[in-house]
């Protein structure tokens, strides 16, 4: 505020220090609140950015982050060349797409169809338990996950009536995916259609009065009137989700699989966490969760790119 | 108003037929394991397929659950987290959120890159277990707690909410003689209580649902929070520890921990299905806000 006062008066724009300065003196309560805020995300979230540096060296705890030796791009060469790069990078994008293709659409489609209800307490009632899953524990999902995929589980008991073989579907490496897939969509379909069913309600209702005028139906009218307005939003939902395209939580996975499945369900993060901290091979695993974030944060640049070309929205 | 024609009622019933096998979908497996954790063992060892009430109610496996002082300790262990680390969360967020509500604090764009950028782009896994270490934090709860001192998203809620708030009333405040902690503590934050609220239950409800970090940081037994007891029985299928202590022979503890392990997951999930419903609203106003600002 100073500053722009000095601008007023004396036709000169102070300088970049004696503005700050100006604004310290007036704001320094401010100042004072962002201590503890700066410290936490320099010692919690930029340190590690920083340690992140022993991808490129021979890391040993003795001798610490500065003190171990530079080793250059080694541990990525170790990594391309490793047995199991294939793979897991191989089982990260087939986990990443298909849960993408059949997991992106499915809050869309079921914040379309929430929309079309008219009875208000069956609506909320639909919202109601669609959500719940959400606040459910991941440990608690993937315990019933694993129990009723069993063989004596509920789910593969149903599906053998079906004709389906009665064994325990995580015990197979063709059915992970399916697994995995189906029951993220179970726990975020529903919270996930929040956003768009905000998108829906911010619809201007002429538009639809005008159509129906036009002679256009229900179908018409969803095409050519609901469809694009929500756009922006899906826009938006699908680059945040291109972003963490090769970026399957470590959790779920880790909660999930067993050695017999490694085939099908190692992705790079729960190699991270495998090699990393069971058996602390600490440079290698950085180097590696290194490579997939600097990707991950390629592709989210990428993503909002093309997104800002194409229709004007983007993340920033 | 709106004429309505064959195909959209048709449209019509198929909608509400859809959405009924949803909403199935969603309850059965709740429901499935309420059922089975209130059956007797026997009977649900020898049942196969959906249950549609408890077999022979028997609450026997719940008192085993409580019994347990694996089970009590995690719960202590877990509030512990919960309200420590909700207290840290607000304390922290309301600064960082009041900070950047600010529209004459000059370097207030240079901060909310600094801070958004840790959105985007992390260290990793292994430096921050290593950071965890060097901090001399391994094996204490706080190794839970302070490292999720702040989630960028929340902050960016609490922003827009604070944002929302009259400048007038401030500018009043700020003639009186009132600094910033005096407008935060007496002004912004009383009339931000609904967005605080929403904050504490998304903080709240990540802490009770952690399990990771505690299995990563934690190596002492009594420490371990609900979670990472939960894990135990559910994944790791060790529910012998439960049984034997629970004076229950040695044959009978495989067929006794089938029903524990439903008892356990209700045990453990009840708090948070039990406050849900009356807190939906709130939580889904959250959603909102971070999804137009976000």
């Amino acid at each position: 505020m100073k500053g722009s006062l000095a601008t007023a008066q004396g036709y000169v724009k102070p300088s970049f220090g004696s503005r700050l300065k100006a604004d310290f003196r007036g704001n320094y309560q401010l100042y004072i609140m962002l201590i503890p805020v700066v410290a936490y995300f320099l010692l919690f979230h930029y340190k590690p950015m920083y340690g992140a540096i022993i991808a490129f060296k021979d890391f040993n705890p003795r001798k610490g982050v500065l003190g171990s030796d530079w080793v250059g791009l080694e541990h990525f060469a170790s990594f391309i060349t490793d047995p199991y790069f294939g793979r897991i990078v191989g089982n990260t994008l087939i986990i990443s797409l298909s849960t993408l293709i059949f997991g992106f659409p499915a809050p869309i489609i079921l914040a379309l169809l929430m929309n079309e209800i008219r009875c208000n307490l069956f609506k909320r009632t639909v919202q109601t338990l669609t959500y719940l899953p959400h606040f459910i524990s991941l440990v608690v999902i993937c315990g019933m996950i694993r129990d009723f995929t069993m063989d004596n589980g509920v789910i593969t008991v149903f599906l053998s009536y079906f004709g389906f073989p009665r064994e325990t579907m995580l015990n197979k490496p063709n059915l992970f995916v399916p697994v995995y897939v189906i029951s993220e969509i179970w726990q975020t379909v529903g919270w996930g259609s929040i956003v768009y069913l905000a998108a829906l309600t911010g619809i201007d209702m002429e538009l639809y009065e005008a159509a129906e005028l036009d002679g256009a139906g229900r179908w018409k009218q969803t095409i050519h009137i609901t469809l694009p307005s929500i756009i922006p939003t899906i826009m938006v939902m699908l680059i945040l989700r291109m972003g963490s395209m090769l970026n399957v939580g470590y959790e779920k996975i880790i909660l999930l699989y067993n050695e017999a499945i490694y085939s099908t369900s190692d992705v790079i993060s729960s190699y991270v966490y495998r090699r990393g901290l069971l058996q602390n091979d600490y440079s290698f695993s950085t180097a590696v969760g290194l490579f997939n974030s600097v990707i991950n944060f390629l592709l989210l640049i990428a993503a909002n790119q093309i997104s800002k070309r194409a229709n004007d929205s983007s993340l920033w | 108003m709106i004429r309505r024609t064959k195909g959209q009622n048709i449209f019509e019933v198929f909608n509400y037929i859809i959405m009924v096998v949803i909403m199935f979908t969603m309850l059965y497996p709740i429901l499935h394991v309420i059922f089975a954790s209130l059956s007797s063992p026997y009977e649900l060892m020898a049942h196969q397929g959906p249950l549609l009430y408890p077999l022979k109610f028997n609450m026997a496996a719940y008192a085993m659950v409580f019994k347990n002082p694996m089970i009590v300790k995690g719960y202590g262990n877990t509030l512990f987290i919960v309200i420590v680390g909700t207290c840290i969360n607000i304390a922290l967020t309301s600064l960082a959120a009041y900070v950047l509500s600010r529209k004459n604090f000059m370097p207030a764009k240079v901060v909310t890159v600094f801070i958004v950028f840790t959105m985007f782009f992390q260290g990793g896994l292994i430096p921050s277990y290593l950071n965890v270490r060097d901090l001399g934090l391994y094996d204490s709860l706080f190794a839970i707690i302070l490292p999720a001192s702040i989630s960028v998203f929340n902050l960016i809620i609490m922003r827009t909410g604070f944002e929302a708030i009259p400048v007038s009333l401030e500018e009043s405040a700020k003639i009186d003689g009132a600094g910033h902690f005096t407008i935060l503590g007496r002004i912004v934050l009383p009339l931000a209580l609904p967005t605080i609220a929403v904050i504490v239950l998304y903080y709240a409800v990540a802490h009770w649902n952690g399990w990771f970090n505690a299995m990563i940081y934690l190596n002492t037994r009594e420490k371990f929070p609900l979670q990472l007891v939960l894990r135990e029985i559910l994944i790791q299928n060790d529910t012998t520890n439960m049984a034997s202590s629970s004076g229950v022979g040695v044959g009978d503890q495989e067929v006794v921990g089938e029903t524990i392990k439903y008892a356990v997951i209700v045990v453990a999930t009840l708090p948070i299905l039990f406050v849900y419903p009356f807190l939906q609203k709130y939580f889904v106003k959250g959603v909102m806000v971070g999804a137009v600002k976000g």
